[in-house]
């Protein structure tokens, strides 16, 4: 395959940056994008240039390190998809590739395409946790779970914390990240000692990180990799309201 | 938003249906306009629970344009720098994307309503008539473009009804995965229902079919 790429390249967080446009010949359809990256990284090297800085880890959908808004839509076309697992046959021979960075203040770009998700990192540490003792693993029977509960933590529990949805929503709003934790954890028997304080003091650091306010469209969950509802902001924001207004929080 | 929006989806639904009283004729249409500055009188004084509902609403609308500008500015904070390549919506749709723009023209079509219908500034008629007339004048043949622009500001607050109700449901902790499929088609459905009840009357008026 040919293709074009316009890549965000800025050398430091003090850098404008700017858009690159870079040429390739010979990438296979059945490359992954971000295999398409190294090749080109390759070809950089070997001329004496700068590789462009991407984020990575697993390579295979789960640990939410890649990133990456590809032709405007975080972790490209194809839904329910992390960029790592995206292939090159999902674009066309020749086409025009933007990459960029997720763009949020809470989400400063650390070099080229590199952002810096430690906000996420606050938010998890405000109240994304239970302070039960666990010990080794327990016997899956000894804390009974309904069934209806333990599906809907479990979908709310595949949120790999990628802040796609950040930088799906308009507003830059984490609501559908946070809406994941607060959902998960609130549905469990083990989570239930913090959490109307998890719900206002993980959404007091969302504020406080700079992220932006819901006003549910909805691109968020589009967005997202592993399909989080939308209707977990649903519950988020039902949980707030019982912890302040309803004076559940102590 | 969502508080300050019900306030005004109630007042938008009980607002449609005095204005439907004008097909029952002028007659009808001028007592129930005296019976709004009248409710509860003797026990309450001339127009009193009238200004209590005008001040509700004024207090409303004013907090509701408040919440949509900070919640816009913490938008703009949010995301300084802009994406380059265009940003693509995948979701929900057209009304969802017109809350902003379409806000922002609904409040000027409210301010255009009250010096019209209100303070009688922009009507016709003016001060010297009676309800029934000023609103039979307004919509008159002859001025087809004053019709077409309420229509077209009706159907942007349908649109806005659209997204907003559901959006107030969620906002309020009120959705549910099950709830969801009857909150889209209660909003869809009050929002169809006030677009057309509204839209009856100018398009009556014009159309002569009022008598
Ligand atoms: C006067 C100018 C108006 C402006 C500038 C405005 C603006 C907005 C904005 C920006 C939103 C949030 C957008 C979103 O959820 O994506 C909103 C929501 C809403 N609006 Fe308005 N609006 C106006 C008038 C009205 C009127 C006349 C009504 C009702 C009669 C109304 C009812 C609602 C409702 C119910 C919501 C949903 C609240 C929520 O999501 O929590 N708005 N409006
Ligand atoms: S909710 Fe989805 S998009 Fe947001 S951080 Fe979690 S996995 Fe990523
Ligand atoms: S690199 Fe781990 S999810 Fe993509």
């Amino acid at each position: 395959m040919k293709l074009t790429l316009r890549v965000w390249r800025q050398s430091g967080p003090q850098d404008k940056g700017k858009m690159v446009e870079y040429r390739l010949d010979d990438i296979s359809p059945d490359a992954s994008f971000l295999e398409m990256l190294d090749v080109l990284n390759e070809k950089l090297i070997a001329d004496g240039g700068e590789p462009v800085a991407f984020d990575h880890d697993c390579r295979e959908g789960i640990c939410g390190m890649c990133s990456l808004v590809i032709n405007g839509t975080p972790h490209g076309p194809e839904e329910r998809t992390t960029t790592c697992q995206l292939h090159m046959r999902k674009f066309k021979d020749g086409e025009v590739i933007d990459v960029e960075p997720w763009r949020a203040k809470a989400f400063p770009v650390v070099k080229d395409l590199v952002v810096d998700r430690s906000a996420f990192d606050r938010i998890i540490q405000a109240g994304g946790y239970i302070t039960a003792p666990t010990g080794t693993a327990p016997e899956a029977h000894s804390t009974p779970v309904p069934k209806p509960d333990a599906d809907r933590a479990f979908e709310a529990a595949e949120c790999i914390g990628c802040g796609a949805c950040v930088a799906a929503c308009p507003n830059g709003s984490a609501s559908l990240f946070l809406g994941a934790k607060v959902t998960h954890l609130g549905l469990m028997p083990q989570g239930q000692p913090e959490r109307w304080d998890r719900v206002v003091s993980m959404l007091d650091t969302h504020d406080d990180e700079g992220f932006g306010g819901c006003t549910n469209t909805g691109e968020c969950t589009v967005a997202c990799p592993k399909g989080i509802p939308l209707d977990v902001i649903g519950s988020l924001n039902r949980d707030y309201l019982k912890a302040t207004a309803g004076g559940k929080k102590r | 938003m969502a508080v300050t929006g019900a306030v005004l989806v109630l007042f938008l639904i009980a607002h449609m249906i005095g204005n439907l009283k004008i097909f029952l004729g002028e007659g009808d249409f001028d007592h129930y306009a005296h019976w709004l500055r009248t409710i509860g009188e003797p026990a309450l004084p001339h127009r009193v629970l009238l200004t209590i509902v005008e001040i509700v609403l004024t207090v409303s609308v004013v907090l509701h344009i408040w919440s949509a500008v900070s919640l816009g500015k913490r938008a703009a904070h949010a995301r300084p720098v802009k994406y380059q390549s265009k940003k693509k919506s995948h979701a929900q749709g057209y009304a969802t994307h017109t809350m902003r723009y379409g806000g922002i023209i609904v409040a000027l079509f409210i301010i255009w309503h009250l010096l019209d219908l209100t303070f009688f500034a922009v009507n016709p008629l003016g001060s010297d008539a009676t309800p029934y007339d000023r609103v039979i004048a307004d919509f008159d043949g002859s001025r087809w473009y004053i019709t077409i622009w309420y229509v077209l500001a009706v159907l942007l607050v349908g649109l806005h009804l659209n997204h907003g109700i559901w959006s107030a449901f969620q906002t309020l902790g009120l959705r549910s995965p099950r709830s969801n499929g009857a909150l889209r088609a209660l909003a869809g459905g009050v929002a169809g229902v006030v677009t057309l009840g509204f839209i009856a009357v100018p398009i009556s008026v014009t159309f002569g079919w009022v008598s």
